[in-house]
C-alpha cells in the first residue's frame, strides 16, 4: 500500500498551519498589530500629545494649562530670548557637524581605502564602540579633561603654552573663564561624543568609490589635491550629508551638554527640559520641541533630495 | 603605486583621530583612583582604591543600579519580541504601508531623544498617568525596537528565501518551521540585537529624566553628581560600571554577528 | 492507469484584479503515474509556477489541481505528499547534512535512530555515505545537489518536484547528473516532474513534456513527437531550433499554403532547387559545417556532413531535403 497523496492534518498546530496558507494576510496581521500598536499608540499617540500641547497655552497669573486652540505660544518662540536660544542651538549644530565632518574624514579616509584586515576590524571596532558606549561617561571624561585644574591645562603648563591656552581662552564669544566654562569646550565635546556617526556613514560612501576612478584621475594628469577636490570629496558628499543628518539632530536636541560644559547659555534642549520641569510650562516646551522636529524635516527632504539615504 | 600606500601624514592624524576617541574614557579609570576629592587636579596627587569601598557602602548607588537593571531587562525583553515580530513581518512579502512602517519603527531614534522625551512626559501628563518603572520601560523599550529589528531584518535577508519553503516542503508546520528552522538561524542576531538593546537602554538618560519623575536610574544619579558634585571620586567609580555594562554587551553583540557571517558564507 | 497531477483549466493571477498579469493561463495538464515529466519553456512562460502550484506555494486563481485524484485546493504544502529539489537547493546551513536529509522524518515524529538510519540510507543512495557529519557550507555544488535530492526523497513523495535541477552544474557535472536521474527514477519509480529552459536537457531525460509559453501549453507529448513534428511555430523554434518555413514557401516546396518545420539534419544544400537563396553563415561543428542559407526573408539551416565540399559564403545556392521531411504544423 503506498502512502496517500494527501497527509491528514495532525493536531491543530497543523490546522493552525492550514489556516495561515489560506489567508496570508491573517498571518501578517498577527505579526505586525502587536508592534503596531505599540508605536502606534506610545509613540504616535505621544507624539499627537506633544503637537496638541504646542498649541495650549499657560495662564499668567495661576501658571495653569489652558486646553484651547491659540497660536500664542508658537508666538511666544519669536520673543528676542526665545529667538536667540533658537537661532545660537542651529548655529552650534551646523559648528558641530562642520567640525565632525572635518575630523571624521582621515579616519574614515584611512579605514576605507588602506586599512586591511585586522587593521580594518580594529578601526571597525575602535569607531563602533565609542558610538554604542556610555554618552555619560564620555561628557563626564571631557569634564575631567576642560576642567580648569584638569589635564588640558596640565599640559599647557608642562609644555610651556599657557600663554597660548590663555590666549584661545580671551577670545571673544568662544572664550571664556575655562575651557570647561566656554563655547569653545562645549563644541569640543559635541564633536567628540557625536563624531562616530559622522565616521560610519562617510567610511561607507569611502568604501563604494572604485580604487580605479582615482587611479584615472592621477593618470590624467590630476594633482592630488585636484584629485581630492574633484572626485573623492563629491562621491564621499552623500555619506558626509548622511552622517550630518545625525551630528545635526543630535547636537540640537541634546541638553544634558549645554548644562554641564559651557557658560550656561541656554540651547532648544536645555529649554524644554527646564520648561517642562521647574517652570511647569509643557505648552512652551511643547512648542520649543516642534522647532527641532521641523528643521529636521527640512534638512531631511533635502538631504534625500541629494542622494544621503542610499549612503545610510 | 601611490594609491596602495597611505601618506605618514594620513596615517598619523587617522591614529590619532582613534585614539582621541579612546583616552578620555581612559581617563575616567584614572580619575576612579586619585586620592583627590574636590577637584579634578591632573595629574592626581595620589592613587587609592578607598572610592570602590566607599561607592560599595552607598545604598543610593545600589538603588539605582537595581533600578536601571529591571528597566534595561524588561525594555531589552519586550523589545526583543515586538522587534521581531516587526522583522518577520517585513521579511514576508511586500505589502500595502511597507514604507511608512520603516519610518515608524525608525523615527524614534531618527527625532532627537528630547522629543521623544517630551512627548512621552506630556502624554502622561495629559493622561494623568503617575511616574513608575513603567513609564521609564515603556519610552525606553520604544527606542530598543529599532535596534533590535536593524539586526534580524539584515539576517533575515541573508537567509535563503527557500528555507522556509524547503521545511514546510518536507512536512513541518508553521511551528515546526519557526523552531527548528527560523530561531536557530536568527537566534545569534537576535541576541546580538537585544545586547545592544539592553546597552542602549542601561546607560540612556535624556528620554529618562522626562519619564521617571523622582526616581533615579544610575546614569540619572550620575548626572545629578555631575551638575552638583559630592564625593567625585565615587562617581568615576560609577561610571566605570556603566561604562563596563555597556561595553561587554557590545563586544558579545559584535562577536555573536561575526560569527554568523562566517557560518553564513564557509562554515566552520 | 491513475494520473499522478491533473490541472483542470487552472489559472493564476498576479498583480490587481483590475490589471492581472496571467502567470499561468487556463491550463489543462494529465501527469501520467511513474512519468519523467517536463516542463519546458523560456523564463516567465509559467512553468515554475505551474511546479509552484503542485507544491502548494501558490494557489490557482481558479481551475482544479488533483494530485493522484486528490483535489489539494484546501491542502497546505506541509501536508501534501509532494517533495521538491529546490533551485538553489535551500539546504539549511546550520544543519549537518545528515540531519537536513532526516528533517522531513523528524518534523513527523520519526525516532532518532529511526531516521538515521533511513538518512543514511538516501545518503549512500546518492552516493554521500561518509559525508552526514558535515555542514552544507563544506560540500561542492553537485554534493549539495545530491543532499537536496536525499532530502525530498528520503520521504516517499508520491511526486518529486525538481526546479531548474541542472541549472548550477557546470556541463560535465550536468551531463552525469542527468544520467543519473533518470537510472534513480526508473528505480524508485516515483513520479519526476522537472522545470528546465534547456530543451536539450528536456529532450534527452523526459518521457513526456509540456512546451510552455505565455502561460499557456503550447505542445504536450513525447520528446520525440514534439521534436519530429512541432505543432507550432514557437514549439519548432525553441525546441528543435528547426528550420520554421513560412506558408508561401511550404507551398513552393510542394506543401500546403501554411507554416512548416524542417530540421536542419534533414536538409542539404543543392545546386538546383524550387528556392534558392545566398550563403551567409558557415559553422564548423566536427561531423558536420552547418550552412545558413538565406532565401528572401527566411533563414533555412542545412547541415554539411564533413568530407563534402563547403560553398564560399556568398554563393547561392539551393536545399533539398529527405522525402516527409517537411513537417506541416497545425497551430499558428
Amino acid at each position: 500500500m503506498t502512502a496517500p497523496a494527501i497527509i491528514p492534518a495532525r493536531g491543530p498546530a497543523d490546522r493552525l498551519t492550514a489556516l495561515f496558507w489560506r489567508r496570508p494576510r491573517l498571518l501578517l496581521a498577527l505579526l505586525l498589530t502587536p508592534p503596531l500598536l505599540w508605536l502606534g499608540l506610545v509613540y504616535l499617540g505621544s507624539l499627537a500629545a506633544l503637537l496638541l500641547q504646542s498649541f495650549y497655552s499657560i495662564d499668567e497669573f495661576s501658571g495653569r494649562v489652558v486646553p484651547e486652540f491659540t497660536l500664542k505660544t508658537y508666538a511666544e518662540l519669536l520673543r528676542p530670548s526665545n529667538y536667540d536660544v533658537i537661532i545660537r542651538t542651529v548655529l552650534m549644530s551646523a559648528a558641530v557637524t562642520i567640525g565632525c565632518a572635518i575630523l571624521a574624514f582621515p579616519i574614515a579616509y584611512f579605514a576605507a581605502r588602506y586599512a586591511r584586515g585586522r587593521w580594518k576590524a580594529i578601526f571597525y571596532l575602535g569607531v563602533m564602540l565609542p558610538l554604542w558606549s556610555s554618552y555619560l561617561v564620555k561628557v563626564y571624561a571631557w569634564k575631567l579633561i576642560l576642567a580648569k585644574e584638569g589635564i588640558i591645562t596640565w599640559v599647557a603648563s608642562a609644555t610651556h603654552t599657557t600663554p597660548v591656552l590663555d590666549a584661545i581662552l580671551a577670545l571673544p564669544i568662544i572664550g571664556g573663564n575655562s575651557l570647561s566654562t566656554s563655547y569653545l569646550g562645549m563644541f569640543a565635546v559635541f564633536v567628540y561624543v557625536w563624531i562616530p556617526y559622522m565616521i560610519l556613514p562617510m567610511q561607507a560612501a569611502l568604501e563604494r568609490v572604485p580604487t580605479s576612478m582615482l587611479e584615472a584621475s592621477a593618470d590624467l594628469g590630476a594633482t592630488r589635491a585636484q584629485t581630492f577636490r574633484t572626485v573623492i570629496l563629491p562621491l564621499a558628499l552623500p555619506g558626509i550629508i548622511a552622517g550630518s543628518i545625525f551630528t545635526f539632530s543630535l547636537t540640537m536636541g541634546d541638553y544634558i551638554i549645554p548644562q554641564i560644559v559651557g557658560n550656561s547659555a541656554n540651547f532648544i534642549g536645555m529649554a524644554v527640559y527646564q520648561l517642562q520641569g521647574t517652570a511647569g510650562n509643557i505648552p512652551l516646551a511643547a512648542a520649543f520641541a516642534v522647532v527641532p522636529i521641523v528643521i529636521m524635516l527640512i534638512y531631511l527632504t533635502l538631504a534625500k533630495r541629494a542622494g544621503a539615504f542610499d549612503a545610510l | 603605486m601611490r594609491s596602495d600606500r597611505a601618506s605618514p601624514l594620513l596615517k598619523i592624524t587617522a591614529t590619532l583621530g582613534l585614539l582621541f576617541l579612546h583616552v578620555p574614557i581612559l581617563l575616567i579609570f584614572l580619575y576612579a583612583f586619585t586620592t583627590e576629592e574636590r577637584t579634578y587636579q591632573f595629574p592626581p596627587p595620589g592613587l587609592t582604591t578607598q572610592w570602590f569601598a566607599a561607592a560599595w557602602a552607598r545604598p543610593d548607588i545600589w538603588e539605582a543600579l537595581a533600578l536601571s537593571l529591571k528597566v534595561a531587562l524588561i525594555a531589552t525583553f519586550l523589545a526583543m519580541i515586538l522587534g521581531t515580530l516587526v522583522s518577520a513581518a517585513m521579511s514576508r512579502a511586500k505589502f500595502f504601508g511597507r514604507e511608512q512602517i520603516t519610518l515608524l519603527i525608525l523615527l524614534p531614534i531618527a527625532l532627537p531623544g528630547v522629543i521623544t522625551g517630551i512627548s512621552l512626559r506630556s502624554a502622561f501628563g495629559l493622561m494623568d498617568i503617575p511616574f513608575s518603572t513603567w513609564t521609564i520601560i515603556l519610552g525606553h523599550a520604544t527606542f530598543c525596537i529599532v535596534i533590535v529589528y536593524n539586526n534580524a531584518v539584515a539576517r533575515f535577508r541573508r537567509l535563503s528565501g527557500g528555507v522556509m519553503e524547503a521545511s514546510a516542503d518536507l512536512g513541518a508546520n508553521a511551528f515546526q518551521s519557526f523552531w527548528y528552522i527560523l530561531l536557530p538561524n536568527l537566534g545569534t542576531a537576535l541576541l546580538a540585537g537585544g545586547m545592544l538593546a539592553f546597552a542602549l537602554s542601561f546607560d540612556e538618560v535624556i528620554v529618562t529624566t522626562f519619564t521617571a519623575g523622582q526616581q533615579a536610574t544610575l546614569p540619572i544619579w550620575m548626572l545629578e553628581e555631575l551638575i552638583r558634585p559630592r564625593q567625585r571620586p565615587v562617581t568615576n567609580v560609577v561610571a566605570m560600571v556603566v561604562f563596563a555594562a555597556t561595553v561587554v554587551p557590545i563586544l558579545l553583540a559584535f562577536y555573536l554577528t561575526r560569527n554568523g557571517s562566517e557560518t553564513a558564507g564557509a562554515g566552520k | 492507469m491513475t494520473s499522478a497531477v491533473e490541472f483542470a483549466s487552472v489559472t493564476r493571477h498576479f498583480g490587481s484584479a483590475s490589471a492581472p498579469i496571467k502567470a499561468v493561463d487556463g491550463v489543462d495538464l494529465t501527469i501520467a503515474e511513474g512519468a519523467f515529466f517536463a516542463m519546458l519553456g523560456p523564463s516567465g512562460s509559467g512553468k515554475t509556477t505551474c511546479l509552484r502550484l503542485i507544491s502548494g506555494f501558490e494557489s490557482p486563481s481558479s481551475g482544479v489541481i488533483r494530485i493522484f485524484g486528490e483535489d489539494v485546493s484546501a491542502t497546505p504544502p506541509h501536508l501534501r505528499n509532494v517533495n521538491t529539489v529546490f533551485q538553489d537547493y535551500a539546504l539549511f546551513p546550520h544543519m549537518n547534512v545528515r540531519d537536513n536529509v532526516a528533517y522531513g522524518l523528524m518534523v513527523k515524529g520519526m525516532s532518532r535512530s529511526a531516521r538515521y538510519a533511513r538518512a543514511e540510507e538516501m545518503l549512500s543512495l546518492v552516493k554521500l555515505s561518509s559525508y552526514g557529519d558535515r555542514k552544507p557550507g563544506q560540500l561542492s555544488g553537485g554534493q549539495r545537489q545530491r543532499v537536496a535530492l536525499a532530502r525530498a526523497l528520503v520521504n516517499e513523495p508520491r511526486v518529486l518536484l525538481l526546479d531548474e535541477p541542472l541549472g548550477a552544474l557546470d556541463l560535465k557535472l550536468r551531463e552525469a547528473m542527468q544520467d543519473e536521474l533518470k537510472a534513480l527514477q526508473k528505480r524508485l519509480r516515483i513520479t519526476f516532474v522537472f522545470v528546465t529552459h534547456d530543451q536539450h536537457e528536456a529532450l534527452s531525460m523526459a518521457d513526456s513534456l509540456a512546451v510552455f509559453n505565455d502561460g499557456r501549453i503550447a505542445q504536450i507529448g513525447t520528446p520525440e513527437q514534439i521534436y519530429a513534428a512541432p505543432r507550432t511555430r514557437f514549439v519548432a523554434d525553441f525546441v528543435g531550433s528547426s528550420n520554421v518555413v513560412p506558408p508561401a514557401m511550404t507551398a513552393a516546396l510542394g506543401g500546403p499554403v501554411q507554416w512548416s518545420s524542417l530540421r536542419p539534419e534533414a536538409t542539404s544544400l543543392a545546386a538546383t532547387g524550387p528556392v534558392t537563396g545566398t550563403i551567409t553563415a558557415l559553422r564548423y561543428q566536427g561531423s558536420s559545417t552547418r550552412a545558413v542559407l538565406r532565401c528572401g526573408e527566411t533563414d533555412i539551416a542545412a547541415l554539411i556532413p564533413t568530407g563534402q565540399p563547403i560553398p564560399e559564403i556568398g554563393s547561392t545556392r539551393a536545399f533539398t531535403f529527405a522525402p516527409g521531411a517537411l513537417h506541416v504544423m497545425a497551430g499558428e
